[in-house]
């Protein structure tokens, strides 16, 4: 049968991306001085699951890679090196490495091998150079004390042993059909890539160990110049110790087979491990019912029979060259320990159930035997007894342990969750979602229809034709909610992505930084989430740049050394806010307005703070003195806005000299629904989103004040702000002239406060946005439309963009 | 009837790979992500055979293996451990523990579903 295992690829990559994301996370909380040992074992796992599927799935460069990681975190987690913050560098690195590699199976491309090999040579360097001190101490003791004592034990010397065993493979190379002379000049071919002895078989084929950091190809090519390719068989020895022992008994190894006739249980065991002090130790069950321990050893008959005295009579012993079992005798030449194995396979046996017993009548008589065996020592009294106090015991265990960890435990829940949600989740393509909320938005407009038709009738003479009206607005604005939470993703998907740059770039510059998130769980639409990205990172670089100071700075004005930097994500009204917040030196407002002068932006020193923040986002606009790699070129903020503005989102800066900034951005909940308030103007209703309304008012005639050159003012509480009339700036007709006769709509966006004179508010509701781009053009001071109630097209006003607009027009219009 | 498989392994793709590759094969797998939910998985069913990763969060293999082997219904179950690790030591302690046989990592389906066979049948 043959299985595509292709199909297990993208559940791999997942997998790994969650594990990799998972270990960078715990990487960077790791506390070197004490890290939780719970942490770094889990950062093995994590290292060791990947290596498992990565060998799994023939991703060998990931497999080669989580293998030194897994070496040197398994090291480290047993204490046997201390964590450094330069493993923890490494660790990020591998992880980087690993990000790309399953990056370029996921989509079929190219990966940096250099980089690759870089961090592969780190870790192996890691792992074998700091290893030094603490091997070779214990090692210098050892061989000063118990062999002669070494003068020039160099660390490196004598922790190689330490390192071949994992980085150094064994090969156990056959070659049939060799003479002497060929079997030399081959030992010196193979030398070539690192020790190697020989000897010859009995069966004739010549056997090479080789111990070599190269691959079985390799061995292979070299071969082929002395012999053909199908007279070789290379197989891996297990480790170094038992080439070793191999190497050094081959010579005269012997295989003897000890034959008892009854044995119990117990004294099989003991044995097979008497035994195995001689040498390697196979057991069988003869199908005579006697026991056959077959020993490869350089001792002779005497050792033996000296041995098994302990256990059994040595007249119990048969002692021979051959095997009674012919099976056996065949695969001799392979080395076997006390189970029987395969390359890769094992088993110890005897096998407790019965096995093919129509194939292997040996097997299932010994087993039926042992179930006997079993039967008897376990006689019926004791076998229950026994069974309870283990059940008893059991529970009580599983139990005890988890609580112990209570921190495991919670972890184990959020595994069992997401593997749970393996099962309970679909994936659905992004447009029929799409669509979904299209044909809700529809529904909403039709639902408002509708009740717009049955507020026109008699509502006594109607009542359940408007409870029922009412029922179904409720239920539309529920089924609305939760379409629209299909789209919503939590922010901390975003927020997920910056200690690690943060860290890096903190290194860069040589700053310490505190990176603290609130609000990951806050929600967002999945397009907006995506689009966050960039300016987000933007605005955190600039913290860590410009914002936070480097230490001896912070020292110096009675800060903590530690800068602290902190993302925020918080729901206010049908918006949502992001915020960056660093507590560094703030913006320095004196440096600002020159900068704008130099650029020729219009400046002046009576601008308020918010209004010469709000500089800081002109195009080509920077006040670093230095361009640093990381920021300062000018470009940036300027695009930061813009994507924000965008997002039909808004952005604002609070900055105190000394203290820091903060940037917040606020962007709507979703780009589909607003919440919005619909004014008259004319014959004309028009849209304004609800959370750019600060307050609506009737002014009266003694707060409206005319400045030369700003137009009309009106006194808010001693706040004087520009009356922008919406009809001058859409040159519409109305009767209402006069703010007095009319109302006037505070708004405030991206720092900037205006009141927009119109006729009258209509109401407040929630509306579909529909671009007015895609449908007909762009209109300035316009930033959608949608469908009313009763089925006629509203313009949804682009504050902003009005206020802007306000501000240029005041001038000519109002005077 | 098919025979029962539990599969305990922490990695999804994996336990994945094992179930399918196992299910075309005609057994009936269950699933486990690690040694605490085999064990309670374990104790709900009975199974003809285990295959258990040993390094897993919660509770390894071999503690799990140790944790079967006390239970009365799975004194005889075979039990085989899937281990990156086929150092001689590893394969002691799976004994020691209780296993039947070990299967080092990685392996292919086809090999994985003739060592299930070898141990419990078609």
């Amino acid at each position: 049968m043959s299985i595509d295992m292709s199909q297990f690829y993208q559940a791999f990559f997942e997998e790994a991306e969650e594990l990799l994301a998972q270990a960078e996370h715990l990487l960077l909380d790791l506390n070197l001085e004490s890290p939780d040992p719970e942490d770094l074992n889990a950062i093995f796992r994590a290292a060791h699951s990947i290596k498992g599927g990565a060998a799994t799935f023939g991703m060998t460069d990931m497999a080669e890679i989580t293998h030194v990681l897994e070496n040197l975190l398994d090291k480290i987690r047993k204490n046997e090196m201390a964590l450094t913050a330069d493993h923890v560098d490494v660790f990020l690195a591998a992880k980087d490495v690993l990000n790309s590699q399953l990056e370029g199976h996921r989509s079929g491309t190219e990966v940096d091998r250099s980089i690759e090999e870089a961090v592969k040579e780190r870790l192996k360097d890691f792992y074998e150079g700091q290893a030094t001190p603490k091997v070779s101490e214990n090692k210098v003791e050892e061989t000063s004390e118990r062999e002669k004592p070494v003068d020039k034990v160099s660390p490196e010397t004598s922790s190689q042993p330490k390192v071949k065993e994992t980085l150094i493979h064994n090969y156990r190379v056959e070659i049939a059909k060799l003479n002497d002379k060929d079997s030399v000049n081959l030992q010196e071919e193979l030398g070539l890539l690192g020790e190697v002895s020989h000897k010859r078989l009995q069966n004739g084929n010549v056997e090479y160990l080789v111990k070599t950091e190269d691959d079985p190809e390799t061995i292979i090519t070299i071969c082929t110049f002395i012999v053909e390719p199908e007279d070789i068989t290379i197989t891996e020895a297990k480790d170094a110790s038992s080439a070793k022992v191999e190497a050094v008994n081959t010579m005269n190894l012997e295989t003897f087979y000890v034959v008892v006739e009854s044995l119990d249980e117990k004294d099989i065991a003991n044995m097979k491990s008497e035994l195995a002090i001689l040498g390697e130790v196979a057991y069988s069950r003869l199908p005579n019912g006697s026991h056959e321990f077959s020993l490869k050893t350089s001792d002779g008959q005497a050792e033996i029979i000296s041995i098994c005295s302990f256990i059994v009579a040595p007249e119990k012993l048969k002692i021979s060259n051959t095997s009674t079992d012919e099976s056996r005798a065949k695969k001799e030449d392979k080395p076997s320990t006390n189970y029987i194995e395969e390359d890769g396979f094992g088993l110890f046996e005897p096998l407790p159930e019965p096995v093919n017993s129509s194939s292997e009548p040996l097997k299932s008589e010994s087993v039926k035997e042992a179930k006997e065996d079993g039967l008897q020592e376990g006689s019926k009294d004791k076998m229950p007894a026994e069974v309870k106090t283990n059940q008893e015991v059991i529970p009580a265990k599983t139990e005890v342990v988890p609580p112990a960890k209570a921190a495991v435990t919670a972890k184990k829940e959020t595994e069992k969750a997401g593997s749970n949600n393996e099962n309970t989740s679909i994936r659905v393509g992004i447009e029929k979602v799409d669509q979904l909320i299209n044909l809700v938005g529809e529904l909403v407009i039709t639902q408002a229809m509708i009740e717009q038709r049955v507020s026109k009738l008699d509502p006594i003479q109607n009542e359940d034709l408007v409870n029922s009206i009412g029922q179904l607005t409720r239920n539309t604005r529920d089924l609305q909610e939760a379409v629209m939470s299909i789209r919503m993703m939590p922010m901390d998907y975003v927020f997920s992505r910056f200690p690690r740059m943060v860290r890096d770039l903190a290194n860069k510059l040589n700053k310490k930084v505190e990176f603290v998130t609130n609000g990951a769980a806050t929600e967002l639409d999945k397009g907006l989430i995506e689009r966050i990205i960039d300016p987000l990172t933007h605005l955190v670089r600039n913290s860590i740049d410009h914002g936070i100071e480097i230490p001896e700075k912070r020292k110096e004005s009675g800060k903590s050394e530690v800068g602290r930097l902190a993302l925020s994500a918080s729901s206010r009204g049908g918006n949502i806010v992001i915020e960056v917040s660093d507590d560094g030196a703030g913006l320095n407002r004196e440096r600002i307005l020159s900068k704008a002068r130099q650029n020729g932006l219009p400046v002046n020193e009576n601008m308020t703070d918010n209004e010469v923040w709000q500089l800081i986002f002109a195009p080509g606009f920077s006040t670093a003195e230095v361009v640093t790699d990381v920021s300062g070129r000018g470009v940036g903020m300027d695009v930061v806005k813009r994507n924000v503005s965008a997002m039909g989102g808004s952005i604002d800066i609070r900055s105190a000299p000394g203290y820091g900034t903060t940037m917040s951005i606020s962007l709507p909940l979703t780009l589909a629904i607003l919440d919005g308030m619909s004014i008259s103007l004319g014959a004309s209703i028009y849209v304004v989103p609800l959370n750019l309304i600060v307050e609506t008012m009737q002014p009266k005639m003694e707060d409206i004040k005319t400045v030369t050159g700003e137009g009309l003012m009106i006194n808010v509480r001693g706040e004087y702000l520009p009356i922008i009339p919406l009809y001058a700036l859409f040159n519409q007709d109305t009767e209402i002239m006069h703010p007095t006769e009319g109302v006037l709509v505070i708004l405030e966006a991206e720092g900037k406060k205006a009141a927009l004179f119109v006729d009258g508010l209509v109401g407040q509701q929630q509306v579909v946005i529909k671009s007015l781009e895609t449908n007909f053009k762009k209109i300035q001071g316009v930033s959608g439309a949608t469908i009313m109630g009763d089925g006629s097209v509203a313009l949804i006003l682009d504050v902003p963009a009005i206020i802007k607009m306000g501000q240029n027009n005041s001038q000519g219009v109002y005077q | 009837m098919a025979k029962t498989i539990l599969a305990v392994d922490d990695s999804g793709s994996l336990r994945q790979m094992v179930a399918f590759s196992l299910t075309a094969a005609g057994y009936q797998v269950v699933q486990a992500v690690d040694g605490v939910d085999g064990l309670n998985k374990a104790k709900g069913q009975t199974v003809d055979l285990v295959l258990t990763d040993q390094n897993m969060p919660n509770m390894d293999g071999l503690t799990l293996i140790k944790n079967l082997r006390g239970l009365g219904t799975y004194q005889k179950v075979p039990i085989l451990m899937l281990t990156t690790e086929s150092s001689d030591e590893m394969k002691a302690k799976g004994k020691a523990a209780g296993a039947n046989g070990w299967l080092v990592k990685p392996f292919d389906p086809k090999r994985l579903i003739d060592v299930v066979q070898k141990v419990i049948g078609q």
